[in-house]
């Protein structure tokens, strides 16, 4: 959930992290930009969180803290975060991918909502 | 689920008769406690899968399904490209050919017992597993591309592996079509550092006793007896695959409506399998399906080094391996005539019966071998295909226990250590770099494999042969 819908992908991105680590232990030491677009708000939101989760894999890091600008239909994210740290992260599980099955983004009563299944 | 959703065929066998949009029925394999116990969204999945374009015949669901990404994990669903058959990225899923691999050690569980915790210690140091973890191997891009062409049989060429390992894999060890420029060069890299490598989640390793036979005919041409031990290695196509999954699904989505396909859910995105999309997620499947095989192969060649280290006397060669994630193509008898389908298998394993052709000749007789991972302190079965499993389900049978318990709430049941020091008592050693990983993979996060394979049984889509119980596991 985010106040704007921006927010709710920002969220969306921190609770994909919670499924591997606490994002609390995980440092925003470095940047990486992540730039995708879809057709329409729901697969942008799995564009965006696929565009992340083949960061964390190729870099092999944990981000902590997000930023994104939504643009007809384009999106610009900034994710910060640090290497894996097995000792101190103590990473539960890789994730595969963000799937469509329960994807949703919408205007609710007290803010954006934001979600999808992850398959790890 | 309600059972009075259903139309009883027999204790085993319940259908979703066809309503709305669905083209063929959904059938589901199961027991009565089993049934009762899937989540709705079972049912809700096989109504939208039997909704697509080509189904033939029904939507098929096996005894440890539970609620998946589009088709439920435990579909199986053939299509006919001659019908407007569709192929679908969804119904294979993100970690292509993920599978099960078993090896003979030529070992009993004395010898095991006699270095267990040496050779617990030293296969975690060897067998690169979890998040973060790298294998030793870098491909360049004609390595891997050669790769992705070759699958096992490329791993065997480079020494990772004997010849006879080969024909005790599905499809020899190489799956025929694979295009590797059809995949991505994003694919390619995440792929980079993960050859021979476990990764995380339900992937593990195990050295197992054989604990009990059902079928000593069947045991006897597979080589197993009581008191002997085997390996498990359950895992599947790494980063590559779930690259190739996360791309073609996007692909898949947008471009369903101008395929004229109308999606119940997005999840099963998919494409006609005579299509420029189709032809090319084939191609790249197949290609995540090599590189299944291939990774699979080179564990099994790590292990080996580590039994040579610790246990000389040890002759590793393999009972056989399955995919368990899969779209292939196969002849199947629909209405009294042989007609070549599109078997998508998700969650599900190929269960070819006695005599099938695809059979290595040492193995005609008896039927494929089943391997059907449990959790890490119940143990796991090996099963054999029938003849009834080709009329029930496309020659298919159930690939595991299914979860009970989704990972948050099992985070929060157990304590790692404490789930590791329970089986280290019980004499199972487990070896995990993440504690919080092994609380959300509890044994009793688990249905009952037991009752899982007892219905695929009395079901008819396969026949106990052995049941084996974990020694050590190193869980990814």
């Amino acid at each position: 959930m985010g106040a704007t819908k921006a927010q709710a992908f920002e969220q969306a991105a921190m609770a994909l992290t919670a499924v591997v680590s606490d994002p609390g232990a995980v440092q925003p030491r470095t940047a990486v930009a992540i730039r995708c677009r879809a057709p329409d708000d729901e697969l942008l939101l799995a564009e965006w969180l696929n565009g992340v989760i083949y960061q964390m894999a190729v870099r092999n890091m944990l981000f902590s803290r997000f930023e994104v600008r939504l643009d007809d239909g384009q999106l610009q994210g900034v994710a910060w975060g640090e290497g894996v740290d097995v000792g101190r992260h103590h990473p539960a599980v890789e994730i595969k991918g963000a799937t469509y099955t329960a994807l949703r983004v919408a205007r609710e009563a007290d803010g954006w909502l934001a979600q999808t299944v992850l398959d790890v | 689920m309600e059972l009075d959703l259903f139309a009883r065929r027999s204790d085993y066998q319940w259908e979703i008769p066809p309503h709305g949009a669905m083209r063929v029925p959904g059938v589901i394999y199961a027991d009565e406690t089993l049934i009762r116990a899937m989540d709705h969204k079972v049912y809700e999945q096989t109504v939208n899968v039997a909704c697509l374009p080509g189904i033939v015949r029904a939507a098929y669901v096996m005894p440890d399904a539970h609620w998946g990404y589009g088709f439920p994990i435990g579909g199986v669903a053939a299509f006919d490209p001659d019908e407007g058959g569709v192929v679908s990225a969804g119904g294979v899923g993100f970690d292509i050919s993920c599978g099960v691999r078993c090896l003979h050690t030529g070992l009993t569980r004395d010898d095991i017992l006699r270095v267990q915790k040496p050779l617990a210690d030293r296969l975690f140091q060897c067998i690169p597993a979890g998040v973060g973890s790298s294998g030793a191997i870098r491909l360049d891009s004609q390595e891997m591309d050669a790769m992705l062409a070759g699958g096992a049989k490329w791993a065997v060429e480079r020494g990772w592996g004997e010849p006879a390992d080969l024909e005790r894999i599905e499809e020899g060890g190489r799956m025929k079509g694979a295009r590797p420029a059809a995949v991505s060069q994003q694919a390619k890299k995440r792929q980079r550092d993960e050859m021979g490598t476990l990764g995380s989640g339900n992937h593990y390793l195990e050295i197992q006793e054989v604990v009990a036979i059902y079928d000593r005919p069947a045991a006897a041409a597979f080589g197993l007896i009581e008191g002997a031990t085997v390996i498990m290695i359950h895992c599947g196509s790494r980063g590559l695959g779930h690259q190739i999954g996360t791309e073609f699904l996007k692909q898949m989505a947008i471009t369903a409506a101008e395929h004229g396909i109308a999606l119940p859910d997005r999840e099963l995105a998919c494409a006609p399998i005579r299509s420029p999309l189709g032809e090319t997620y084939l191609g790249a499947m197949r290609a995540g399906i090599n590189c299944a095989l291939a990774n699979r192969q080179i564990l099994t060649q790590l292990v080996r080094q580590v039994f040579a280290e610790l246990l000389p006397a040890a002759r590793l060669s393999l009972l056989y391996d399955v995919s368990h994630n899969t779209c292939k193509v196969e002849t199947h008898q629909v209405d009294g005539r042989m007609r070549e389908l599109y078997v998508h298998r998700k969650g599900a394993t190929r269960a070819f019966g006695p005599g099938h052709p695809d059979l290595p000749e040492t193995l005609r007789a008896s039927g494929q071998p089943v391997l059907i991972g449990g959790s890490m302190g119940t143990g796991s079965y090996i099963l054999r295909g029938c003849e009834t499993a080709e009329a029930l389900a496309f020659a298919s049978a159930c690939h595991g226990a299914g979860r009970a318990m989704s990972r948050h709430r099992a985070q929060h049941t157990w304590h790692g250590r404490q789930v590791i020091d329970d089986l280290a008592a019980r004499g199972i050693l487990i070896r995990s770099p993440t504690q919080r990983g092994v609380a959300e993979e509890a044994p009793d996060a688990y249905k009952d494999v037991g009752a899982v394979v007892d219905a695929a049984e009395a079901a008819g889509l396969a026949r106990k042969v052995a049941r084996v119980a974990p020694l050590i596991c190193v869980k990814g």
